[in-house]
């Protein structure tokens, strides 16, 4: 009966799922082991249904000897997307009590960790140039999949989303006019190329690299939900040894520090938004 | 062996259906009920809030890997899809909307159908489009029991036609019986779900 072979494949299905995460971490060194297992696979059944091929298993073999393979795969399971602006209550509420705070600083980094194209790191250069602290800030945004960074590093966007943008700029508490940050051209818009001038981007997975020293603030948006909770918890783990005290972290509307290990290190300066700052240590 | 969750997908006038079903259910109600109703992206939790304040059993927005628990509705929030994973914790996902929609209640019914195969219950309410319907025909496959909304009594019944179009559901249900239905269903069933093997 078509039927029983639904729940027979089930099994088999989320065996394969294994064997291939672990194909692709012990070739690749790319670590998919810890992620959400009901995203994981979502994506990998709609490649599946997308190519040629009749099963994981297959798929497995696949990547083993097609390293262009492998590339799509990344594509697959890296959800690249974002907006500028992205929670416009997010950048309101960091303008009304992170800036005041980092104002008191002479030199400030920030980390965006899992930046994709890169339009939530230019919406903080934007917010931190009104606020006149951008001269003396260093960003720094990263991402794992190389092909979102080199977009990132293009500015160039397409020009049916600025009506979003726009809106949302102006939600977040912005200053003067949104048309002031980009050029129009055909059917994209080109940013300001001032606000890349202390952007580094830069290829890192936090799954699998280290620390990034003495943030003032980190911002992790719409990542963590693809991880499960204990990958979780060891990437709050890099925040925290990331941060210096007091440094502030930003995580994603729908994500939060309260079921990790690390709440009670760090103060809660808005629970609603998400935005946390760590203890000082003794 | 019961079963353990109910998925219910709406659009187009879910509002007003979701409250005719939810508010005839009992505050210990023993089963978790997962949601996915199309929504603006820019809307706040109003929808939650409503039919918290309407109805016996407690209805909340789903919040990231929190366990989908008994006497408890979860809402997808805005501009977000709902998942469940195999250990009936909560994901959340913005990727891409599926057919215009996030949340989209094909996402939904496909994670839990995954999650609870036979277990599940998965309902399809009023809509002007097709939504929900690939994932009601996956529920089915996996054994899980289907309902249709009958969608003579629909505010908009595309979306109930086609899930009706897509497999051969197990009821196809006036709105204002669909609470009493589940009522029966999960009084019968759960603890004791004899027919099958
Ligand atoms: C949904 S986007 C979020 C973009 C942006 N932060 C926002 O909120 O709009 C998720 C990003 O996380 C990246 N990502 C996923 N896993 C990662 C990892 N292990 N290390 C670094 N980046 C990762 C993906 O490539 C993708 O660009």
């Amino acid at each position: 009966m078509i039927h029983d072979r639904c729940l027979n494949n089930l099994e088999n299905e989320d065996l394969e799922i294994r064997f291939l995460l672990e194909a692709i971490f012990l070739k690749y060194g790319y670590d998919f082991r810890d992620y959400s297992k009901a995203h994981m696979k979502r994506r990998i059944m709609h490649r599946l249904s997308l190519s040629e091929l009749n099963s994981i298993s297959q798929m497995q073999h696949q990547v083993l000897y097609d390293r262009v393979f492998l590339e799509t795969l990344l594509n697959d399971f890296s959800i690249n997307v974002t907006e500028m602006f992205r929670d416009p209550p997010f950048y309101k509420t960091f303008r009304q009590e992170v800036v005041p705070v980092l104002k008191t600083y002479p030199f400030i980094k920030v980390w965006h960790a899992g930046c994709s194209s890169g339009e939530e790191v230019y919406s903080m250069a934007i917010l931190l140039k009104e606020e006149g602290l951008y001269e003396r800030t260093q960003i720094y945004a990263t991402d794992f999949n190389v092909e979102v960074l080199e977009k990132a590093q293009q500015a160039i966007y397409p020009i049916d989303d600025i009506k979003d943008y726009t809106y949302n700029y102006q939600k977040s508490g912005g200053l003067t006019s949104f048309a002031d940050y980009y050029i129009a051209r055909y059917d994209s818009v080109i940013l300001d190329h001032t606000l890349k001038k202390k952007i580094i981007f830069a290829d890192h997975n936090l799954v699998t690299d280290g620390v990034f020293g003495e943030m003032h603030v980190i911002i992790c948006r719409n990542v963590l939900i693809y991880f499960n909770k204990e990958l979780q918890n060891k990437v709050f783990k890099l925040f925290y040894e990331s941060l210096r005290n007091g440094g502030f972290l930003g995580v994603g509307t729908k994500e939060s520090l309260r079921f990790s290990d690390y709440m009670e290190k760090f103060d809660t300066i808005s629970e609603n938004l998400k935005i946390y700052q760590k203890k000082f240590e003794a | 062996m019961g079963y353990r969750a109910i998925v219910i997908g709406s659009s187009t006038g879910g509002m007003e259906a979701l409250r005719i079903i939810l508010e005839v259910l009992p505050k210990d109600f023993p089963v978790p009920i997962l949601v996915a109703q199309h929504i603006s992206s820019h809307s706040d939790n109003y929808l939650a809030k409503f039919l918290d304040n309407v109805c016996k059993v407690s209805v909340k927005e789903a919040e990231e890997k929190e366990k989908a628990s008994p006497g408890q509705v979860y809402l997808a929030p805005p501009n977000y899809h709902l998942l469940v994973e195999q250990d009936g914790l909560i994901s959340l996902s913005v990727e891409a909307r599926v057919s215009y929609a996030r949340p989209s209640i094909d996402v939904l019914f496909e994670s839990a159908a995954e999650a609870y195969n036979r277990d599940l219950i998965g309902i399809v309410l009023t809509g002007a489009n097709s939504d929900g319907s690939r994932g009601l025909k996956k529920i089915k496959e996996c054994h899980g029991l289907t309902i249709v909304q009958d969608p003579n009594t629909a505010l908009a019944e595309a979306m109930p036609r086609a899930a009706i179009g897509a497999t051969k559901v197990d009821y196809i249900t006036p709105l204002t019986e669909i609470g009493q239905l589940l009522n029966k269903i999960i009084k019968g069933k759960s603890g004791d779900k004899s027919g099958y093997e």
